[in-house]
């Protein structure tokens, strides 16, 4: 075992130079997939898409490259792509109908993309989407779903009409308690539960959540949800419905799979900040807002790097809508930290561009980490809070480099 | 007419083509499971619903009790059609090939 004085020696210039990373928390070591998902991962191209990292071809599941994370803009031939259920159906814009009803609507009505680009204030702004499974192959240990890295997310300019806006011109009775939400995608037999999401009615209601249109100033990809899609900032992607073909109001909450039984987690075990209270059961509740997270984007495990010479590390820093107050940066195993430099403010729904210049002065191994808190003081942990689908992994970045 | 069959409806009217690319397809039957007993079990009913990348990539980390409750998932929940014949021929394959002891 390293002790603390062996560990010391290697300090140079406020860099520590670490044996092993013995110091630091098995938790914390890169985690790597599983070898079969590993193995399987080829770049692929879906139609209209750049090669993404192929997780599976049907449902097709498919991550960003992290290189593609140097803009703070993901690039919509680039931005990952999440299905739950094979048949998505190539939507022709000009046959698309949005349904707008249910039980707690007095006026129910139908709008075509037209209509709904025309008939209300469109409304821009930057914003997450990242999969609540997202760096779920890290899981130690693994659990089954989808092996993503980190890349299981983007960042777009959504443009839309508000929902709110949309459900006002339905007329809402006073008892609503959740909107709910589907898609035109189907599974391949009758009994698979169709992919049916629920918002509750305050976050249905918040002025940021849209019905969107516009990815980037272009319409949205297929694989994104063409041509109308929700935008639910500062929540997990399950609630973002791809191919949006209806909008409920109702005064009972959505009993099917993927509310009552997907995307949950156990309740207690996370600083769960916004609640949808119709939802929570006994056990386990429905994932809501994202967690404060960063990521470094060029700079990989192993990569050489010259002692003497300024390296900048280079990255993003997301949350769930308080927008991000600091990201630090460690090259000893997360001993010493350094504030790094935040770029261009794109909103506290956007991801936060940042930059740290070092130095290594001597050879050896570095760890770097990444840190990230937001307005509201919550940080990353250092342990990875377990649950048994392997959601919202936030755990602090650890990569490796060698300097000579 | 049941809910499934209402959404195909409704998808050719708003659709002009179902689905998947043909690209993702020819590139999915370029995937091969390992060779052995029960493979072609695992073939004929999984493959209805979903590529068989989901089998690799979820491997080899489950046990024979977790492959079983992914049988038992795609059974009740997903309305999988398998065979009670059917269920044991594939969870020994999948153990075997796919899983760890």
């Amino acid at each position: 075992m390293l002790n603390r004085r062996t560990f010391l020696k290697g300090v140079v210039g406020g860099f520590a130079v670490t044996g092993p990373g013995l110091l630091v928390p098995r938790s914390l070591r890169a985690g790597e997939l599983p070898i079969g998902a590993t193995e399987g991962a080829v770049l692929a191209a879906l139609s209209g898409k750049k090669p993404l990292i192929k997780r599976t071809y049907r449902p097709p599941n498919f991550e960003t490259p992290v290189r593609a994370f140097s803009d703070v803009i993901t690039p919509n031939d680039q931005f990952f792509v999440r299905w739950h259920l094979a048949n998505i159906p190539q939507v022709v814009a000009e046959t698309w109908r949005l349904k707008v009803g249910g039980d707690s609507v007095e006026h129910p009505f139908e709008l075509n993309l037209d209509q709904l680009k025309r008939s209300f204030e469109p409304v821009e702004l930057f914003a997450v989407c990242q999969c609540a499974g997202n760096r779920r192959g890290f899981s130690d240990p693994h659990v089954p779903g989808i092996q993503w890295r980190a890349g299981a997310m983007g960042n777009a300019r959504w443009k839309g009409a508000r929902l709110k806006d949309v459900l006002a011109r339905a007329g809402l009775k006073a008892d609503a308690l959740e909107i709910v939400f589907d898609g035109a995608d189907y599974g391949a037999i009758d009994k698979t539960p169709d992919f049916i999401k629920s918002l509750p009615l305050w976050k249905a209601l918040d002025e940021n959540t849209l019905v969107a249109y516009e990815m980037n100033g272009e319409a949205l990809p297929h694989w994104n949800g063409f041509p109308v899609r929700l935008v639910v900032p500062g929540w997990e992607g399950t609630y973002w419905m791809k191919q949006l073909i209806s909008i409920s109001a109702m005064p009972k909450p959505e009993k099917g799979f993927w509310m009552s039984t997907a995307y949950r987690i156990p309740k207690g075990k996370f600083p769960l900040i916004d609640r949808f209270l119709s939802q929570e059961g006994e056990a386990n509740t429905p994932i809501t807002e994202i967690l404060v997270n960063s990521l470094m984007t060029n700079v990989e495990e192993g990569q050489h790097l010259r002692a003497g010479k300024p390296t900048t590390i280079e990255g993003l820093a997301w949350d769930g809508g308080y927008g991000i107050r600091t990201v630090e940066v460690s090259v000893d195993g997360g001993r010493a930290w350094q504030e790094a430099q935040l770029e261009k403010d794109y909103g506290r729904f956007s991801f936060r561009a940042w930059r740290h210049t070092l130095t290594p002065h001597q050879g050896g191994k570095y760890v770097l980490m990444t840190k990230a808190t937001n307005r509201q003081g919550s940080t990353q942990p250092y342990e990875f809070i377990f649950n048994p689908a392997g959601y919202r992994n936030n755990v602090v970045q650890r990569i490796t480099v060698e300097v000579a | 007419m049941s809910a499934h069959a209402m959404k195909m409806l409704n998808t050719l009217l708003l659709a002009l083509v179902a689905a998947f690319s043909a690209t993702a397809l020819a590139d999915e039957e370029q995937i091969k499971l390992k060779e052995g007993a029960g493979r072609e079990t695992v073939m004929a009913n999984c493959v209805m619903c979903h590529s068989i990348d989901y089998i690799p990539m979820n491997s080899p980390f489950m046990k024979k009790a977790d492959w079983q409750a992914t049988i038992d998932k795609m059974v009740k929940v997903m309305g999988a059609p398998i065979s009670q014949d059917d269920i044991p021929v594939i969870l020994d394959y999948l153990t075997k090939y796919y899983g760890v002891e």
